[in-house]
Parts: C-alpha cells; structure tokens; sequence
C-alpha cells in the first residue's frame, strides 16, 4: 500500500497545467515538423513555418502556445494499492486552481452553460478516472480548446453503415469544421460502446502519441485511410489551402450492441497539448 | 501581395485588399468576443453609446491570456469567428470597418461586408504567443467584470494578417482550398 497526499497531487497538477500551455508534447512537435517538410505548397508551408516560430516565441517568454489554454480535461489511473489521504477529485481541482492563476493561464470556463458568468480559476476539472492494479497513480492533464472541441460530432450509425459509414462520416466532420479547429488538426475517434463510452473513446484516443498506430492491424489501417482521405480534402493549414489538413488520426475501439456502431470524433488542433505524471 | 494598414480606416483604401493578400496592420485595435458582442448589441438596443468608436474600427476575436508582470499582453491568438456571425452585420452596418479572428463567417456576415466595403482577415489560429509579439500596449476599456471577454484598446504594430473575405466577398477558405486541388489534380 502506497500513500500520497492530496498536497502531492495538488502540486503535481499545478505543475502538470503550466507545462502543458507553454511546452507542446515531442511527439506533436515532430508531426509538425515532418508536415511542413512534406507540405509542396507555398502558402501551406509558410503557415506551418510560423507555427514553429510561435512555439519558439512561447518559450522563450514562458507564455501559453495558444491564448485558449483549455477546459482541464484530467486523466486518472489509480492504482488498487494506493491510498489517497484526502479528496481526490478536490485535490485535482485545487491543483487546476492554483496552476491557472498562478501560470497566468486563462480562465476559460463558465459558471453556467446558459447563464454563463465565470468560474475565475478555470475548475472544474473534467475528470476520467481509471482503477487498475499496482500502487502508482497517473495523472494526465489534457488542456483542450475549444475551438476545435466545437468541431466534434457524434453519430449513431447503422451496423449496415459499416467501415465506409465510419469514413464518411468523419470526413464529413472535418469538411464541415473547414478552417474552425485551427488545422492542422490531430483527430480522437471512438468506434463502439454506447453513446456516452464512445464519446470518451474519442477524447482517449488524444492520449495516443501521434505517430504511433493503432496495435490492432486492421484499425492502424483504418487510421492511415483516413489520414490520406482527409488530406486530400485539400483545407490545408488554416483552411488556406494546402495539403496539411490533419497531422494524425487514433482510433480507439471497443464492443458494441448487435445493432449499433455509435462513432465519435474529438477534433483537436495543431496545438495538442498534454502532461503526464506517474506517482 | 502584402498591404500596410493603419487604422482608422476607409472603405477606399480597403479597395486594394484581395482575398489571400497579406496585411500589416497598425494602430487601434478593440478587442470583443461573445459577451462583449452581445453587450455591444444590448447597448445599441437600450439606445446607448458602444464603448469605443465603431466608425473605420477593427475589431479582434480575442481573449488573451493574463499578462504577466512586465508584459503588456500574454497569449493573444484569434477565436473561432462564427460565433459573433449573429451581431456582426449590425457593427457592420454602422461603420466596422476591419474584423479580425478564424474560421469561417455567414452569408449575412458576407452581405453586410459587401454592403459596407468591410474586409475579414485571419490572423494565425493556435499562434497566440507569436500574435502577441505585436502587441505594445493593452487597456481594458469596457466590462473589466468579463475577464479574458472584456473589451480592450489594444495599440499593434505589423500584425501580420491574410485577407479571408474581400470587399467584393471573395472569399479565400472557398477559394484557397479550391486552388490548391486544381493545382495538383492528377
């Protein structure tokens, strides 16, 4: 039995919103690096030029990469042999608090969906939590945006509809959202489950370093398809045209009932942000 | 090609900008997003005055990140433009002249562009750090209790922009796109 104390996770949370904002993961700075190389038009290449230049710039000043600094969207896989010595959804939030205030972050959420105001230190975290075996805790801090949070569509599909159901529809997505999501964009996709699990698949799913494919065969085909499908679109960055629409497609599947193929696409933007702790 | 804008401006000089062209733009530019929007469009209703002076105006989507101590600004990057579509053509129609943000815009926003010689430019979406660097001064000027949404008279220098929508409604996420498949249809 390991014991960590909700200061531990406050303090790492803090830690883990900060990072997130100002540094992008290395895997979403090689994806846009190996695009701008690949990228044959103009214009599409210059975009991607000063996306590299304002990953730069916020270094160097320590400022957010992108003034959306997110929801807090929180990942938790607790192990079985872990106690926590206090409240583990307050000391998340407490942690949320102190990074958004205290990173000079943006507080991005309303009090309220429909009478708005402002919750002023960007809580309540958006929690996931897993229970797995083994004394460690990890913790996952995904700030998302908005702008491409927007973009998202959930279907329910007919079993009939099949993989090209699947494809079309996500390409319908992503025509739709046009320049909306900041593209180059990287794509979460839930196949199975129900309504609810296939929603969070899709937000799982930005989880997966870009690049790295699915361990199922048949769905890491699925991903490259629609990765080549949707740049040939042809939106390009920042819908001015070009042929870098999107720098990744992960797909995360499961189960589903013998008559439904619920799918979901989280759409994220070229500024994929995420940081991980292991306690 | 590449224009250098200062602002207040004329419908005639926005004449000259054509969808894909560049833009350094220069000079006053108030920010307002959602709320500031809606609260803009309360005012004109009950009558009153808008916070800054709406003739040859630009105004920028944006809600920066907080600023940190000896910085005018921090993070200042374009939001999604759709969102103010509904207030829009209503500033447009009395004399905004330059609005600023990402993403695609309505038919009734396109109408009322062409109706007043207004322009839409992009800035980089997701580029908020580097945006910023043009930036040299920020005030709150309406609405502090907003937050990130109150409105600001932000002073830019060389904020380097690409024309989206023209005064003749030519529109670049239309034609951009459509140009680049044309060029490498195979």
């Amino acid at each position: 039995m390991k014991i960590i104390t909700a200061d531990q996770i406050r303090a790492n949370v803090k830690k883990l919103c900060i990072e997130a904002n100002l540094k992008l993961p290395e895997d979403v700075v090689r994806a846009l690096t190996a695009a701008k190389e690949a990228e044959d038009w103009p214009v599409a290449k210059d975009i991607l030029g000063l996306l590299e230049e304002n990953l730069k710039v916020a270094a160097e000043k320590e400022i957010p990469i992108c003034q959306d600094t997110g929801a807090a969207c929180v990942f938790v896989e607790l192990g079985n042999d872990v106690h926590i010595d206090g409240d583990l959804e307050q000391a998340i939030n407490d942690g949320v608090h102190d990074g958004y205030i205290e990173g000079y972050l943006r507080k991005s959420i309303a009090a309220d969906p429909l009478r708005r105001g402002n919750t002023e230190d960007n809580t309540p975290a958006f929690i996931t939590t897993h229970i797995t075996t083994g004394d460690k805790l990890k913790i996952t801090v995904l700030p998302k945006g908005c702008g491409s949070e927007n973009m998202s569509a959930l279907r329910m599909l007919k079993p009939a509809d099949g993989v090209q159901g699947v494809v079309d529809f996500v390409l319908e997505t992503v025509s739709s959202a046009g320049s909306n999501p900041c593209p180059p964009t990287v794509l979460g996709i839930g196949i199975g489950g129900t309504f609810d699990k296939v929603a969070y698949l899709s937000k799982k799913a930005l989880l997966r370093p870009l690049g790295e494919p699915n361990p199922d065969p048949y769905y890491a085909e699925l991903e490259a398809r629609l990765l080549k499908e949707i740049n040939e679109l042809g939106i390009g960055p920042q819908g001015f045209g070009g042929r870098t629409t999107c720098l990744s497609v992960a797909i995360e599947q499961m189960p589903t009932h013998v008559a439904g193929l619920p799918v979901a696409v989280n759409v994220s933007c070229h500024v994929t942000r995420r940081a991980s702790v292991e306690l | 090609m590449e224009h250098i804008i200062k602002t207040p401006v004329t419908t005639e000089e926005l004449k000259a900008l054509k969808a894909g062209d560049s833009v350094l733009l220069s000079g006053i530019v108030y920010t307002a997003r959602d709320q500031a929007h809606k609260q803009m469009c309360e005012c004109l209703d009950r009558g009153e005055a808008l916070p800054f002076d709406i003739e040859g105006s630009a105004i920028y989507y944006v809600g920066p990140t907080p600023e940190k101590e000896g910085m005018v600004i921090g993070s200042a990057g374009p939001t999604t433009s759709g969102r103010m579509d509904a207030y829009s053509p209503r500033l447009l129609d009395l004399g905004n002249k330059v609005m600023i943000g990402k993403g695609k815009r309505n038919d009734a926003v396109k109408d009322a562009i062409i109706r007043n010689g207004a322009v839409y430019l992009a800035a980089i979406g997701g580029a908020g750090a580097l945006m910023a660097s043009s930036v040299k001064n920020a005030e709150v000027i309406a609405w502090p209790e907003l937050g990130c949404e109150a409105v600001r008279r932000l002073e830019v220098e060389n904020l380097p922009l690409t024309v989206v929508i023209d005064s003749t409604g030519q529109d670049l996420y239309e034609t951009g796109p459509a140009e680049y498949l044309k060029k490498t249809a195979r």
